[in-house]
């Protein structure tokens, strides 16, 4: 941070634009942008080997087409033409749109309940509880994955042994009906621990002294927690709604791990990204796989742009 | 000032050789030798040809190569079974490295891959000298013209594995000879409150292909002379048929659903769910291996010819069975061909294959041995399994013809499949949505299609 003032910082605040530099003030701001430039380094160093040469070797690839039986050629756009008239892409896009459109409001709605009880009650039990809703972020995605897979098994899980003792069998949650509620299971209990502790964080940044007045206005808990510390938990709630937002329309590692047990129902064109994958490394079409994941990008920025758009006089992390 | 231009300093040279350590691991100079091998090789001093392979038993396949070659030694790896290892395969292919010497491959992708460049044609590296060890058949399966891009190792013929114990529960003295007859006695034993029959697993796609091609469908038409041609008929009248039959099957609930090679359907496999499992001559030792047919189950499966759609002309087809193919990747094609044609070529390696029913091996030394032949199978309660069902089916068959994009075919037979299963489409529609797909991708991918 200070590194960064330093770096932009040296200009000569004597008045004449003009007047000339001694060799030594030329040297010593030679020396303070070279400081700046070294901090810079270790970022920009990851920055620009791992994201931006990436994406700009993605954009290349995605402008050329590769046919089995005709090889590469130059094709400028053609690949994302043919994108945005796919029904396959355009069906993984409306599939993640109608998922966030349902999964996000739970997420937030689990969440924030957690974190304004965890907030409200301050016992022993309350922190062991504030460590169990975090745990399953703390499990990797892939192994949460897994073990979803296992608790929805037909012939494993115990849900079915739980159906049994009534005498029915119960709905394997990854088939074509259940699917959609099945993964968003899977994805809530994912998440919600983490958006809790950045709620429960904000929450705990709030000055007590506003509960005592509230209290001495005679609010009850329920007041208190819907007219104080949500307003003032806001702008951590539009934090998490970005989030969530950009990853769930990322879709890829859940779909990807339960696609082997899920019976069919989760296809190689699911969600875009995998769409992507399955392009890329069961079709050989990493030019058009490229092309998609950049649509996607585009998707993805202009839902998040159409969202800043309409929360913007609300937040002010981000305007 | 000095002190914060020194930390910048050190931490970016710590970033750089940070990331230097992270490319180095990977790439390595041309002369260095595989070191990720899944087996210990203990002859240091000889030239190592890297292999892919997923047979259950490679570990003393390997072992033996080894301990038979003093010239060139194998470095393993097991880079998952089927369509797990041709996508790692793929990959390498378009990425230009990172592709093993040798690789493991089914005859129905070798097409697939020959049409990237990705295989070596091996004819001119002593594939004269083990030409009689395997049928004109076995050799055509992995061959374009007169160039070869792979050796045969094992074959799929199929047939009908059935458990002896339902059948007889049910009073079925005869396995159905006929599909009429099959969907008959499913019926009789849904009726009489018995299991499921069989099983229309949708991520096994080459198994309907093979049933569409058994009925007189040819689903493509490819010579790999006119690279740029392909027939695509996917929804001729035979593979309708086909599709309708078990479509009709699923929707009457006389057969099951379940994806195969899964824990779900194996454990049901064990539990005696399915009374038919409709596979090749490697199945039973996939299955024993997951532990199906041992405890309880031990000795309760039999094995019948598949059944025909016309008893009076019988026609037999095949799934899987597998062949070493080397790579255009391998730094030493005439060494990686000797692996090729050598690993999973001798007495020890091919007896412990057939033993265990990992493979139907192709080798005729093998085929024609009266310990193979009079084989006694422990896991068909001693039925002689190779002489009555096997080998006849085997000698019958007459290779199939693949298309050059049969990675994509069998996903889009898959996601058809899947909808059948769902009772959303009838077997006919699944077939012209197939074939809408494969035309639309084949003229995509520049081909010259003919429907």
């Amino acid at each position: 941070m200070t590194a960064d003032a330093v770096a932009v910082s040296p200009r000569p605040t004597t008045k004449g634009r003009a007047a000339p530099l001694t060799p030594g003030q030329r040297k010593a701001r030679r020396r303070h942008s070279i400081t700046g430039w070294l901090f810079i380094t270790p970022f920009a160093v990851v920055f620009v080997v791992f994201l931006v040469a990436p994406l700009l070797y993605a954009l290349y690839l995605s402008l050329f087409t590769k046919g089995l039986a005709t090889g590469t050629t130059f094709t400028l756009f053609a690949n994302y033409v043919k994108a945005f008239t796919d029904p396959q892409f355009l069906s993984g896009v409306w599939f993640v749109i109608r998922f966030s459109i349902v999964l996000i409001p739970v997420q937030m709605i689990v969440s924030l309940a957690a974190a304004l009880v965890l907030d409200a009650v301050t016992t022993r039990f309350a922190r062991f509880s504030r460590l169990m809703i975090f745990l399953p972020y703390a499990v990797p995605a892939v192994i949460g994955a897994l073990m979803w897979g296992f608790l929805y098994s037909p012939s494993f899980g115990p849900l079915d042994q739980i159906f049994s003792l009534f005498g029915a069998h119960a709905p394997f949650l990854l088939d074509k009906d259940h699917v959609f509620g099945g993964l968003m299971n899977v994805v809530t209990w994912q998440w919600a621990g983490y958006y809790m502790i950045i709620i429960y964080a904000a929450l705990q940044g709030i000055d007590p002294s506003l509960y005592e007045a509230a209290k001495i206005d005679g609010a009850n808990a329920w007041q208190v927690a819907t007219r104080i510390k949500i307003p003032l938990v806001t702008n951590a709630l539009l934090l998490i709604l970005v989030f969530a937002l950009i990853g769930t329309l990322q879709f890829f590692s859940e779909p990807q791990v339960l696609r082997p047990i899920a019976n069919g129902s989760i296809t190689p064109d699911f969600t875009p990204n995998i769409y992507a994958y399955s392009q890329a490394f069961s079709y050989a079409s990493f030019n058009y796989a490229s092309a998609i994941s950049f649509s996607l990008g585009i998707v993805v920025f202009i839902c998040v742009y159409i969202f800043l758009f309409l929360t913007r006089k609300r937040g002010s992390f981000l305007s | 000032m000095k002190k914060s231009a020194l930390i910048a300093a050190v931490s970016a040279i710590a970033m750089a050789s940070l990331l230097a350590a992270c490319t180095g691991g990977g790439g390595g100079t041309d002369t260095a030798k595989p070191t990720n091998c899944t087996n210990k090789i203990t002859k240091t001093d000889a030239p190592v040809v890297s292999v892919w392979g997923w047979y259950p038993n490679m570990d003393k396949v390997v072992e033996n190569f080894n301990s038979g070659h003093d010239d060139v030694q194998v470095c393993w790896t097991n880079a998952g079974q089927g369509g797990d290892e041709y996508d790692k395969f793929q990959t390498a292919v378009s990425a230009g490295k990172g592709a093993p010497d040798v690789v493991m491959l089914e005859a129905d992708r070798v097409a697939n891959f020959v049409i990237q460049g990705a295989l070596v044609d091996i004819s001119k590296y002593g594939v004269d000298a083990v030409k009689d060890n395997f049928s004109a058949g076995a050799w055509k399966d992995v061959s374009v013209g007169d160039a070869v891009y792979a050796a045969p190792v094992d074959g799929g013929p199929m047939a009908m594995i059935y458990r002896s114990d339902v059948f007889a529960k049910y009073g079925i003295t005869t396995p159905p000879t006929t599909w009429a007859e099959y969907q008959e006695d499913a019926q009789k034993v849904k009726d009489a409150g018995g299991p499921l029959f069989g099983d229309l697993g949708a991520n096994v796609p080459a198994v309907m292909m093979a049933l569409e091609i058994q009925k007189g469908a040819t689903p493509f038409e490819y010579d790999p002379t006119s690279p740029k041609d392909v027939t695509v008929k996917a929804d001729d009248q035979d593979s309708k048929d086909v599709l309708d039959y078990w479509a009709g099957l699923v929707k009457n609930g006389l057969v099951g659903t379940q994806d195969q090679f899964t824990p779900d359907y194996i454990s049901g496999v064990v539990g005696g769910d399915y009374a038919t499992y409709i596979s090749a001559a490697w199945a039973p030792g996939y299955l024993s291996g997951a532990g199906v047919g041992q405890g309880d189950d031990a000795g309760k499966f039999a094995v019948a010819p598949l059944p025909q759609w016309d008893a009076a002309n019988p026609v037999s087809v095949n799934w899987g069975g597998s062949a070493f193919a080397v790579t255009s990747q391998a730094k030493d094609p005439k060494l990686a061909a000797e692996v090729a044609l050598g690993i999973y070529a001798d007495p020890a390696s091919l007896k412990d294959g057939w033993e265990n029913q990992i493979i139907f091996p192709l080798n005729q030394g093998v085929l024609k041995s009266d310990e193979f032949i009079n084989a006694q199978v422990a896991f068909f309660n001693g039925q002689t399994a190779n002489k009555d069902i096997y080998i006849p089916a085997e000698n019958a068959y007459k290779g199939f013809t693949y298309s050059p994009f049969q990675a994509y075919y069998y996903a889009q037979l898959q996601e058809v499949l899947t909808k059948i299963n769902g009772g959303e489409i009838s077997g006919s529609d699944a077939a012209t949505e197939l074939q809408k797909a494969l035309v639309a991708y084949a003229k995509d991918q520049g081909f010259t299609v003919k429907e």
